[in-house]
């Protein structure tokens, strides 16, 4: 490929082909990438136009090897305003309101950078939700550590883990808590599986008028482009591709200087001046900027107004004026905005800018046709097709391959373990309260008691009071009720039930407030697609997800996936042990139309009646947290979910919660029943008796995980209205006990006294995580 | 009644605040940081947030914005004035407040409900308490612990000038003499950390204990009463 | 234009939860020999005034608006270029 450039660029801009094929190389293309970028161009690329298509075509921006499979999700709902593709789903939630939500990751620079690599987390999947025209109300978080308990080598060290742990919670507080969002809950989990690569998945939920939507079809030959926030700094410069998309090895402290920096402070100025520009209806379109900031949003904008673009890299504020053009290009710095106004409102975005303390510049314009040309000192630097950049990059369709190690899987006895004190009469309540304080089951207090869940006034159940975060939405009675979900060691077992599973967790948690859950996003956390047996658990958990949701009636609005996520740090040499468990998160949304309906997780009332709704015990020990515990091998089968039963389930949840039956709901999911009694009791400050009515095996009893269950207490006098409930919608319902007293009694197995559980329960996460100090319930410091 | 309320830049409960107010049966008006007057409001509400994103120290940049000359003096003149957590540093910044706020005992952000003892009930933010408590009220700092030197301390105990209290045992941030809150001399300047605005509403997780705060400020009142006794 | 660097401390009878957490965080990694750990501010400006104005100017900054007096105190100096904190980066 020898053509001559057809325009002539500065020199030092001006690449040779060879030379461009090798610092292609060395940016990650490929080279029939790299000869893809020689034909979408007609010539050798400058140095500025190979930084763009590197940083684009990485797998972090283009989805190259998810996008063929990720159609598999999709779907249509008249409720639906903005799906996949769009920076974040946007669905009708009635009133003349519409919600905007969306859950992505930052679990590379948070590995690399805890406290900044969770903030920025934080404010980019933000800036998704007020680029669509949304109010952020709440976030949560979905976060997967190593085992702080064991104390391994290296990054598998006590001290490691916790600096961790402790940077990356102190990132989502730091930033969450300064832009003024409430933190309405999450998962916080620990599996020695993340020890090198942390999961950092945070959710975010907007609130808008509906015609307050932004979707960029308003855009004409004429607009101005406006760059609002930050100056551009060399922060995160080609931190996308470079952090995203390669493993990690040992030179950790040589990727520092691509780390951003995030500013809340910045953001909350954004945002109030975003949301009044689209107020004012100044604007013709928007797009953030995340990675490859000048680059992908002016791109995207033109790209999806079919237009091109003139922009002068002279107008951009930077923080060093010696930055290069790709560097100007490439730059991750955040809180930045690229705003389109017609040319009459320009002065008037400018203003309101000014008023927030926002910096602005006019630095380019839409023009006709479809080139996106970038101009630095007068000169032309990049002349390229926008939709080449955007929408154009390749795409995988990546071999796969049943990992041979799933046959394993299936041969492991799980269902029948030796679980210390039920088998030789010993302890078994002394095992319970140790099983409940491991780090994964115990109450994440000292996670969200570092997060403000009250700010905007909305915040209906916060962290860890109900199965969903519920917010009530302003100027409404209406609220909207969201659950975060994943589990690893199902989706490695068998990631299509696994999935599932999981759906249909998120799904039931949505329900047990008493809300309907309608739409769902998801973040896939997965290895090196490169690997055929990955490329499976991907492509495999994909087809289960969106087969579920779709069943379930809670269509895919968008999502993320992360890739590449493992580490060879461990030294296994086994394939297994470098990968993480395939991780997909799931984000459910529900409606509530009267959000003070909403209900909690907290046993209430002495002498109300319990009940097991849904499902009877099945065995459920396989990949269960019992399993981990005891530290056996990960193994088993999973017993199927009955979507169908989950969503009648739902239905009778849902009129419970609306006819007032209901005191608490929380369903059995991690760690059985005995963690489900937990939560409830000690949030309760009461206790309960259980009186088993299922002849099973104590240890599934009191550990299955198998799905389909909800506690639901209710007063006596609701019970006969409940049980109609249930008749109506078959679903089977159990009475399974009353709450009352200072235990947690399962007749004939267990007696623990609520305050050896509440201790457990209480310390497990502090004990774990906090370096030098605990931290008591109450916030005091034991030194 | 008119409660102003003022927007700093990163201030992040003025909305609450303004929601607050109403909701205790006044009217409430929004104030800007760049403006020089109060817009003739009956009382003035310096909100929880990030004022300048804490940067310097919190509380340090806000309180040189331009309306906080006619803060001063509606201060100075008996006006009330009611500043919550970040709020409160302003005005202790400010020097309207005694004492300063510093990081927490435990070096933490700390998020959750306390419960505080009114200690003094003839205040304007007060006077809605029928008793002294305790009343549970959601706290969410990282920089809480309140300060002053033992002489002031023992002022402040002497003029009775603790508004609020933390229990003993639950002091969350490591406040001298589990101090929650304290007033000016006259009594018109009252600051707390904790966030009265979240705790207005029974159907909101953070109750409504904190109601009679603004119920009691909404009430009739001479305008500018004298507080001093 | 003189360049200034000024130091923040918490006044010495102020706790200072955050020295205290260093302090017991040393020896554990080998440097027991450290005591008397405080955190701080350090804040370089260039200043464009020169003799006894700065003094004051620097005086009068710190006082009002750098520190605050109620919990902190401070030593300022004039730097040169290669004693700036970041001269290395």
């Amino acid at each position: 490929m020898t053509q001559t450039p057809v325009t002539t660029f500065p020199a030092d801009e001006t690449l040779t082909d060879e030379r461009a094929r090798e610092l292609g190389h060395e940016l990650g293309l490929r080279r029939d990438e790299y000869d893809q970028v020689v034909e979408a161009l007609g010539r050798v690329p400058t140095v500025s136009e190979l930084g763009m298509y590197s940083v684009m075509w990485s797998e972090h921006c283009s989805y190259k090897s998810s996008k063929v499979h990720l159609r598999r999700l999709e779907a249509t709902s008249p409720r639906i305003l903005a799906g996949p593709g769009e920076n974040a789903g946007v669905v009708d939630v009635g009133d003349g309101l519409a919600v905007a939500f969306k859950v992505e990751s930052h679990n590379h620079p948070s590995f690399v950078e805890p406290y900044q690599g969770a903030a920025t987390g934080v404010g980019g999947i933000l800036r998704d939700i007020f680029t669509m025209g949304a109010r952020p109300i709440a976030v949560m978080d979905s976060l997967r550590f190593g085992d702080p308990t064991v104390d391994g080598l290296g990054p598998r060290s006590r001290a490691f883990q916790r600096a961790i742990v402790d940077g990356v919670v102190r990132g989502v507080g730091g930033y969450g808590n300064c832009v003024g969002v409430p933190n309405i809950g999450g998962e916080t989990v620990f599996d020695d599986r993340y020890a090198t690569n942390p999961l950092v998945n945070v959710l975010a939920i907007g609130v808008m008028p509906v015609e307050r939507l932004q979707l960029a079809t308003a855009e004409q030959v004429g607009d101005v482009a406006i760059l609002l926030g930050s100056s551009t700094g060399r922060d995160g410069i080609g931190g996308a591709s470079v952090l995203a998309s390669q493993e990690f090895d040992e030179g950790l402290e040589d990727k520092r200087p691509n780390v951003q920096v995030g500013d809340p402070f910045r953001e909350k100025s954004l945002i109030e001046c975003c949301l009044e520009l689209y107020d004012r209806d100044l604007l013709a379109g928007i797009q953030d900027m995340g990675a490859a900031g000048i680059a992908c949003s002016t791109a995207e904008l033109a790209s999806a107004a079919s237009m091109g673009m003139d922009v002068d890299l002279d107008a951009v504020h930077l923080r060093e004026p010696s930055m290069a053009s790709w560097e100007i290009l490439c730059s991750e710095s955040q809180e930045r905005m690229l705003a389109l106004a017609h040319p009459d409102g320009v002065d008037e975005v400018l203003a309101v800018a000014a008023r927030w303390d926002v910096p602005a510049s006019v630095i380019g314009e839409v023009v006709a046709g479809d080139r996106l040309r970038l101009h630095r000192r007068g000169e032309l630097v990049a002349d390229l097709p926008a939709r080449s950049l955007a929408d154009e990059g390749p795409t995988y369709d990546r071999p796969r391959e049943r990992p041979a190690w799933q046959d394993g899987y299936g041969i492991v006895v799980a269902e029948d373990l030796p679980i210390p004190g039920l088998a030789d009469d010993g302890d078994l309540a002394g095992f319970v309260a140790k099983f409940l304080a491991s780090p994964s089951l115990a109450a994440a207090d000292w996670v969200h008691g570092q997060y403000d869940s009250w700010v905007r006034g909305g915040t209906v159940l916060g962290p860890g009071q109900g199965d969903a975060g519920v917010v009530r939405l302003p100027g409404s009675a209406r609220g909207i009720a969201c659950a975060l979900d994943g589990n690893g060691r199902w989706c490695e077992l068998d990631p299509a039930e696994g999935t599932r599973r999981v759906v249909a967790e998120a799904f039931r948690n949505v329900a047990c407030v008493g809300a309907t859950p309608i739409a769902s996003t998801n973040c896939l956390n997965f290895g090196n697609p490169e690997r055929p047996e990955i490329m499976w658990q991907l492509a495999t958990s994909i087809e289960a997800l969106g087969e579920a949701t779709r069943t379930l009636g809670i269509p895919v609005t968008g999502g993320n996936v992360s890739l590449y996520n493992e580490s060879r740090v461990g030294g296994s040499d086994d394939p297994r042990d470098t990968h993480i468990w395939p991780t997909p998160v799931i984000g459910v949304l529900g409606v509530i139309d009267d959000a003070a309906m909403a209900v909690g997780q907290a046993f209430v009332q002495e002498g109300d009646v319990v009940f097991l709704l849904g499902d009877e015990t099945r065995p459920g020990l396989a990949g269960s947290a019992l399993q981990a515990y005891l530290d056996l091998p990960l193994g088993g089968r999973l017993a199927p979910v009955d979507l169908d039963l989950e969503a009648r389930l739902a239905v009778v949840l849902g009129e419970a919660a609306r006819a007032g039956l209901l005191h608490s709901a929380h369903d059995i999911s991690d760690g059985g029943l005995v963690a489900a009694l937990a939560d409830s009791a000690v949030l309760g400050d009461i206790g309960v008796q259980i009186v088993p009515t299922e002849r099973k095996d104590p240890a599934q009893l009191l550990f299955s995980e198998s799905p389909s269950r909800v506690l639901v207490t209710t007063p006596s006098d609701s019970v006969r209205e409940l049980a109609r409930l249930c008749a109506d919608a078959e679903v089977p319902l159990a009475d399974v006990g009353t709450v009352g007293g200072t235990t947690i009694d399962v007749q004939g197995l267990l007696t623990l006294s609520l305050e050896d559980v509440r201790d457990a329960h209480l310390r497990g996460v502090p004990t774990a995580v906090d370096p030098s100090l605990v931290t008591t319930a109450t916030g005091e410091v034991v030194t | 009644m008119r409660v102003g309320v003022i927007t700093f830049p990163g201030s992040l409960d003025d909305h609450d605040a303004l929601a607050a107010a109403t909701r205790g049966g006044a009217e409430g008006v929004g104030l800007w940081h760049g403006d020089t007057d109060l817009s003739g409001v009956d009382a003035v509400v310096l909100p929880g947030g990030f004022s300048y994103g804490d940067y310097l120290r919190t509380g340090a940049i806000a309180q040189h914005a331009p309306i906080m000359a006619a803060v001063r003096a509606f201060a100075a003149d008996g006006g009330p004035v009611l500043g919550i957590c970040n709020g409160f540093q302003i005005l202790c910044e400010a020097g309207l407040l005694p004492g300063a706020l510093l990081r927490n005992s435990g070096l933490r952000f700390v998020s959750r409900p306390v419960f505080v003892t009114v200690e003094r009930r003839d205040t304007p933010f007060t006077r809605g308490f029928d008793h002294p408590g305790p009343w549970s009220v959601p706290l969410k700092s990282g920089e809480g612990c309140y300060h002053a030197d033992p002489a002031t301390l023992d002022r402040l105990e002497a003029e009775d000038r603790v508004v609020f209290r933390y229990l003993p045992g639950d002091n969350p941030n490591g406040s001298a003499r589990n101090i929650a809150g304290v007033s000016n001399e006259a009594g018109n300047v009252v600051g707390l950390m904790p966030h009265p605005e979240h705790a207005v509403d029974d159907d909101l997780a953070g109750g409504d204990d904190f109601l009679a705060m603004f119920a009691g400020l909404a009430s009739d009142v001479p305008e500018h009463e004298s507080l001093s006794r | 234009m003189p360049r200034v660097a000024i130091d923040v401390l918490l006044k010495r009878e102020i706790l200072d939860p955050q020295g205290r957490a260093l302090e017991r965080a040393l020896p554990g990694l080998g440097h027991g020999e450290a005591s008397d750990v405080r955190v701080g501010k350090h804040i370089e400006l260039d200043l464009d005034v020169s003799g006894d104005e700065l003094a004051t100017t620097v005086e009068s900054m710190a006082h009002d608006f750098l520190t605050n007096p109620v919990i902190e105190t401070y030593v300022w100096r004039i730097i040169q270029p290669d004693e700036r904190a970041d001269a290395n980066s």
